[in-house]
């Protein structure tokens, strides 16, 4: 079935997952995707999509921090080509919030009955599978419920401004998008207002 | 707006009651701004199809802090998404028929409403095809009368449902009245088996007509020569104005009866004891009376039988007065050789329409007397034909409508108990007599006569007193009001009653122009058809 997804934008691959979530390392160094760009994994029985929620550049070694190198360098690119075993010892992970998945070519908006497979490979979605997957909103329901570390006005609009831009017209997508939450959220305009301040490009 | 054929949603119906009317969410991609109250909608409810009018247009936030701290709209991006939204539009429609859906409806038409719609029913503007399954199509029965608002569609009038009852026409001065009595008029000319007697106050209906605009618009004869006979009281002014005149009108005094007194004693100043020595002197006189008041002289003899009839002379002074005045009217002569009445009638049992023009005499004296003689004497010889008609079984009489002005003056509550007019409009179409009135100030006309009318075609009012006269007794009168106190001040009105299945608004048909003329003529009147044709040409070249 990795044939079929040579095209694709090949991320990372899976360490780490549940239910609700998953994280991937990266294969390059510091190149994970942007937050709140929609990712997808896939394993025997079905496709799983989810919003990159987070991201970390760490040692490879829990427990061991990097230290502070550059005291003598010129600039901090120097830093790298004085220990080039530095990018050996470092590596970048994505979190990713599973917001649904496509079975037997059909899309649901819920959690899969099974979480990710671990080594399984992560892809950045086709502007194709965006277009399709926000042709429903309900995934913004999944975020505003989330509890994650970043605040969910901020992972919503990251979200919606990173699909927004496979559409010809962004701005009205933005504002079907923008009516949508106003709906979900009832009458706290205080958070519509948030949302919609960092929906501005 | 979309396509005229593709259903247009508003939104859904979200509360409501039959007796008040249903509210409805206006969907976001529907402006408020695009709404009009008078407009018409139709409600999908789960079984039945619904029908009825916007009356009321509002707006709702979901939260209330919206309206304490009103967002920043001046960022379009905001403003687009909280319209629909955190805040919203809401209709409120009263819904009067059902249409379709249910076999009664399927096969007899449209029915009265009996319950509402269910919860989240779709709204749409009603296309063409709803109002028309609604309104009728034109036919031979059904006569033109205008437009919806906002729409082609033609609403009609079912004019003989119409004449079967008195109806009435109210509004504003320069509101339409005449142009939309001169339509009906000749609607009921066409369409209906009834016959016209119009009381022409101001000369405008006979032969021509002015408008604001300052040009002439043809009236009835001009446009139905052989269905129409104009009489006039006033040969010079008729003259002058070149109306082809069927007849000049002359009174005699003895034509002149007691009651016609009672009903002047406003506009004559009469005193109550005054109109009582009226009674007296015909006793003593019969219908010699008034030339004989007239030629009394100030004489021994004049004071002993006013003495013998205890006749004050205060008393006697007034009434000379006020009689003074009426044989100042040069149509009134001390004997006339022939009876208007007898003139009247042969040309309406030709089925030939009468309009009866008063030239100069616009004054209120003279209109009074002569509709109100004339009609009490034609509507006598009405009752005995139907009585004889039902008695020995032979053909009634057409089928009158007489159409009198300044209506209030006839049917107001001092008066309406006591003449002929109040006894017409009460007793419905018993002697196969009605009305057609036609008023600026509804409020002057008795109630009792007001709920007995069958239409009413409604032209802007503004006077509170005036618009809850009219609309007694109607339901949805709230509904009605707001949608009456937004009237257009010309050619548009709301009509209501028997010849329409629910009130409607309606851009009234236009009137004047050559095409318009054109318009009237049916099939059958070819040379209206070829007048037009001559005239739109001579406007060309
Ligand atoms: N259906 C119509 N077609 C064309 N013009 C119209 C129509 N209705 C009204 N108008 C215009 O409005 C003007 C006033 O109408 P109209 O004379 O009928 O008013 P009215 O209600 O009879 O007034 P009043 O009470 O003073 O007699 C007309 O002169 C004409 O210009
Ligand atoms: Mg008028």
């Amino acid at each position: 079935m990795n044939i079929r997804m040579d095209n694709a934008q090949r991320l990372g691959e899976v360490i780490e997952a549940s239910t609700t979530d998953f994280t991937a390392q990266c294969f390059e160094l510091f190149q994970s995707p942007p937050l709140g760009s929609l990712v997808k994994t896939i394993d025997e029985s079905a496709e799983l999509f989810g919003i990159v929620c987070h991201a970390t550049t760490a040692s490879l070694e829990t427990g061991r921090r990097p230290i502070a190198r550059g005291k003598d360098e010129t600039n901090d690119e120097a830093i790298y080509q004085s220990n080039p075993q530095l990018l050996q010892l470092l590596r970048s992970e994505f979190s990713v919030l599973v917001v649904g998945h496509k079975k037997n070519e059909k899309l649901y908006y819920y959690l899969p009955p099974k979480p990710a497979r671990i080594h399984s490979f992560v892809y950045l979605s086709s502007t194709d599978e965006m277009k399709e997957f926000s042709q429903s909103f309900d995934f913004l329901n999944v975020l505003l419920n989330s509890h994650l570390l970043i605040p969910t006005e901020e992972l919503v609009a990251a979200a919606l401004r990173q699909i927004s831009q496979v559409f010809e017209d962004p701005y009205s997508f933005l504002v079907t998008a923008g009516k949508e939450l106003a709906i979900l959220l009832g009458g706290d305009f205080n958070q519509i207002k948030t949302i919609m301040g960092k929906l501005k490009q | 707006m979309n396509q005229e054929n593709e259903k247009q949603t508003l939104g859904i119906v979200v509360s409501g009651s039959l007796n008040k009317g249903i509210d409805i969410r206006l969907d976001s991609s529907a402006c408020v701004e695009d709404m009009a109250v008078g407009r018409y909608v139709t409600v999908e409810g789960n079984k039945r199809r619904f029908f009825g009018m916007i009356t009321d247009i509002s707006l709702g936030v979901i939260d209330q802090r919206l309206t304490l701290m009103p967002p920043d709209i001046s960022d379009p991006f905001m403003a687009e998404v909280i319209t629909g939204t955190g805040t919203y539009g809401t209709l409120h429609v009263l819904p009067t028929l059902t249409i379709g859906g249910d076999v009664t409806s399927l096969i007899d038409g449209p029915q009265p409403v009996k319950t509402v719609p269910s919860h989240f029913s779709l709204v749409n503007l009603a296309t063409q095809e709803d109002v028309e399954l609604v309104f009728g199509k034109e036919d031979e029965k059904r006569f033109y009368i205008g437009t919806p608002l906002d729409m082609e569609t033609r609403i009609c009038l079912n004019l003989p449902e119409l004449v079967k009852r008195s109806n009435g026409i109210f509004g504003k001065s320069g509101t339409g009245k005449t142009f939309l009595t001169r339509m009906l008029l000749i609607g009921m000319l066409q369409k209906s088996a009834a016959v016209n007697l119009v009381f022409d106050m101001h000369s405008e209906y006979g032969w021509e007509g002015g408008s604001e605009g300052g040009h002439k618009v043809k009236a009835l004869k001009q446009l139905f020569p052989s269905k129409v006979a104009v009489f006039t009281l006033d040969e010079e002014s008729s003259r002058r104005r070149k109306v082809s005149t069927d007849c000049i009108v002359k009174i005699g005094y003895d034509e002149i009866s007691p009651e016609d007194m009672a009903l002047l004693h406003q506009t004559l100043n009469l005193t109550e004891p005054a109109i009582e020595a009226v009674y007296q002197l015909f006793r003593r006189f019969g219908k010699k009376w008034l030339q004989s008041i007239l030629e009394m002289k100030d004489s021994d003899e004049t004071s002993d039988l006013l003495k013998e009839l205890n006749i004050h002379e205060s008393t006697y002074q007034n009434l000379r007065r006020g009689l003074a005045t009426i044989s100042r009217l040069p149509f009134l002569v001390p004997n006339s050789p022939d009876s208007p009445v007898q003139r009247i009638l042969g040309y309406l049992d030709q089925g030939i329409n009468v309009v009866l023009e008063f030239g100069r005499y616009t004054d209120i004296t003279a209109y009074i007397l002569v509709a109100n003689l004339l009609t009490r004497r034609i509507h006598n010889q009405y009752r005995e034909r139907m009585e004889k008609a039902i008695g020995e079984n032979i053909a009634p009489p057409h089928p009158l409508v007489i159409t009198i002005e300044e209506a209030h003056r006839f049917l107001n509550p001092g008066v309406a108990s006591q003449t002929i007019f109040g006894t017409i409009a009460r007793e419905m179409r018993k002697y196969n007599v009605t009305l057609l009135v036609i008023d600026q100030r509804p409020s002057g006309i008795d109630s009792e006569v007001m709920s007995q009318m069958g239409t009413k075609i409604i032209c802007l009012l503004d006077n509170e007193r005036d618009i809850d006269s009219v609309l007694a007794g109607a339901s949805g009168r709230n509904e009605l009001k707001s949608v009456l106190s937004r009237l257009e001040s010309k050619q548009q009105s709301l009509i209501l009653g028997h010849a329409v299945p629910m009130p409607v608004v309606v851009r009234t048909r236009e009137y004047g122009s050559a095409e318009s003329y054109k318009g009237f003529a049916s099939a059958g009147e070819a040379d209206i058809k070829k007048q037009a044709e001559k005239d739109i040409e001579e406007l060309w070249y």
